[in-house]
Parts: C-alpha cells; sequence; structure tokens
C-alpha cells in the first residue's frame, strides 16, 4: 500500500452547507405552514345548581338574585333592558348603575349579589354576552388589570321557544 | 488601477451566512411559539366579543366543550350532531367516566361555544339539557375583544 502523503501547508475542509440549508428550510417551512394565530379565548362562569331539592329553611340573609330582563326585537338584537323592574337605554347606562350600586360594597357583600338573566328566546348571544359583560365588570385603565362587580350569574329557566 | 482578470469558472458564490442566521432566528422564533395542544376550537364557530374574556387563572379540571352553530346545531368531539338530544348518550358517558373516576359532577366544567349569531334561547335550552345529565358548572366562552 502505498500512502500519498499530504503535507499540503493550509488544510482547508470544504463544508458542504448545501444539504444543511436544505434542511433548515424545510424545519422552516413546517414550522410556519403550522403556525396558527387564535385569539385568545377567556370564559364566563354561569353555576346553575339543581334548583330542584329544598335544604330546609329558605336562608333569609341572602340577598335575593337582581332580575335583568333582556328584551329582543324580531331581528334578534337587543330591544329593552330591565333590571330589577329599572329600565336602562342602553348596557353602558346599565353597567354604570352596576358599578355605583356594586362597587361602593365591600368585597365580602360583594360576592353575595347575584344577576339572573331572563333573556327571549330569540335574542343574539352576543348580546347576552355584552349584557353578562357589562354586568361582571371592567378593566381599570391604569393598570389594565379586570376589576369584578357581579361574581354570580345564572339563567331563569328557559322559555319555550316561539311556535314558528 | 490594476484590474486582475478573474478566472471564470461560472461559480458564483456568496457568502451565505447572515441567510443561515437569519433562518436558524426564524426557526427558534416559531419553535418558541408553536402550540400543538389540541384545543376544541372549531373554526365554524364565530364566538362572541369581551373586552372581559380573560383566559382562566386555573386549568379547567374536567373540562367537556360543546359547540353551537349559529343555526343552532351543536357539535360534540368535532361532529355536528344531527339534534341536541343527540348530546345526551355524550354526556351519559361522561358522567360515567367521572363515576369510574370516583369524581363527583362538579368537578367537570361544561364549555359552551356558542357562535355569536346563536339564540339565547337555544343556549338556555343547551344548559338545560346539562342539567337534566345532574352538570352544574357552565363556562360561557367568548373571544377576546381588543379595546374600544
Amino acid at each position: 500500500m502505498r500512502f500519498r502523503h499530504h503535507e499540503s501547508g493550509d488544510a482547508k475542509i470544504d463544508l458542504q452547507m448545501t444539504p444543511m440549508i436544505d434542511i433548515v428550510f424545510q424545519l422552516l417551512v413546517f414550522f410556519v405552514m403550522s403556525f396558527k394565530i387564535v385569539a385568545q379565548e377567556g370564559d364566563f362562569n354561569v353555576r346553575m345548581p339543581l334548583a330542584m331539592r329544598r335544604e330546609g329553611p329558605v336562608q333569609e340573609d341572602v340577598t335575593p338574585p337582581m332580575r335583568l330582563r333582556l328584551r329582543a326585537d324580531q331581528q334578534g338584537n337587543l330591544a329593552g333592558i330591565v333590571l330589577n323592574e329599572r329600565p336602562f337605554e342602553s348596557l353602558q347606562e346599565l353597567h354604570y348603575y352596576i358599578i355605583g350600586s356594586v362597587a361602593g360594597e365591600d368585597p365580602a357583600a360583594r360576592e353575595d349579589v347575584e344577576v339572573e338573566l331572563d333573556c327571549d328566546y330569540d335574542l343574539n348571544y352576543e348580546n347576552v354576552i355584552q349584557a353578562i359583560t357589562a354586568v361582571s365588570g371592567y378593566v381599570d385603565d391604569a393598570t389594565g388589570e379586570v376589576v369584578k362587580l357581579v361574581e354570580k350569574i345564572k339563567f331563569t329557566p328557559p322559555a319555550e321557544a316561539p311556535a314558528d | 488601477m490594476r484590474f486582475r482578470a478573474k478566472s471564470n469558472d461560472g461559480i458564483l458564490e456568496g457568502d451565505l451566512t447572515p441567510m443561515i442566521d437569519l433562518t436558524f432566528l426564524l426557526i427558534a422564533f416559531f419553535m418558541v411559539l408553536i402550540n400543538f395542544s389540541q384545543t376544541e376550537a372549531d373554526q365554524r364557530i364565530m364566538l362572541p366579543q369581551s373586552t372581559l374574556a380573560r383566559p382562566p387563572d386555573r386549568p379547567v379540571e374536567y373540562p367537556i366543550t360543546i359547540q353551537l352553530t349559529a343555526r343552532g346545531s351543536v357539535i360534540y368531539g368535532g361532529q355536528e350532531l344531527a339534534g341536541m338530544r343527540q348530546l345526551r348518550p355524550y354526556l351519559v358517558n361522561e358522567r360515567a367516566i367521572l363515576d369510574g373516576r370516583d369524581q363527583p359532577l362538579s368537578t367537570a366544567t361544561i364549555i359552551i361555544r356558542a357562535d355569536r349569531h346563536a339564540k339565547a334561547g337555544v343556549v338556555q335550552k343547551l344548559i338545560e339539557l346539562c342539567q337534566q345529565e345532574r352538570f352544574v358548572n357552565f363556562s360561557l366562552r367568548a373571544k377576546e375583544e381588543i379595546g374600544p
């Protein structure tokens, strides 16, 4: 065997970059294709305890829930807002009223406040969420934190669907 | 000035190092951001917007996601059901799983993803159906609204 003697001073190793770049681009395309931009989703908690049981005497110290009646027009848009027999022109007005009445109370009493939603069957669900938003709290402009107002929301038993 | 006659091999070899650097940077960016979790979010549903919609502080213990389209049809587990009553066997199944694990039904939360144009009455009927199957915790899901 004869070994060829490599004695060249500058032993330069040629790295083949092309395959690496190929694989790198493959990876990049994979990540770009599987990247999905989704809007953040949040939840509004609605507790609907089974109301059929009667546990002893009715508790007197529990504040009765505030009844919020949302009426709909033919198209399902919000036509009327009534809270405990008090009408409101807009959800914004309702929002300010809730801030005024609830924000003054101490946090312990605030936790007992409950709103019962009575919606028309045909009302757009969007309006329900906006009403819950108006009642549940607001975003403090300074800190960006959510300030809670009413924490307990429930629905009245649904009415029958209109026969049409 | 003396111009050196370049040997014309025909091979143009630019420096690819900055391009590779940027490519790796992009890969790192997407690797950090990629989310492989299978969140039950059907594209057919346009959620209503709310400024208060924030992701919950604690992950839900036992989520059961039910989607409701604008037409009023229910989608469960990616499948559109023919009627709301067809949801009942699935709910019974979920209840059986919880009973099997000795967990009370109050640990389960029904997450309702209803389209913004769905009818309020239909949502209430859905809640009533789940209540009949003895579920008590419900969550109405909304999309985050980016300010005024």
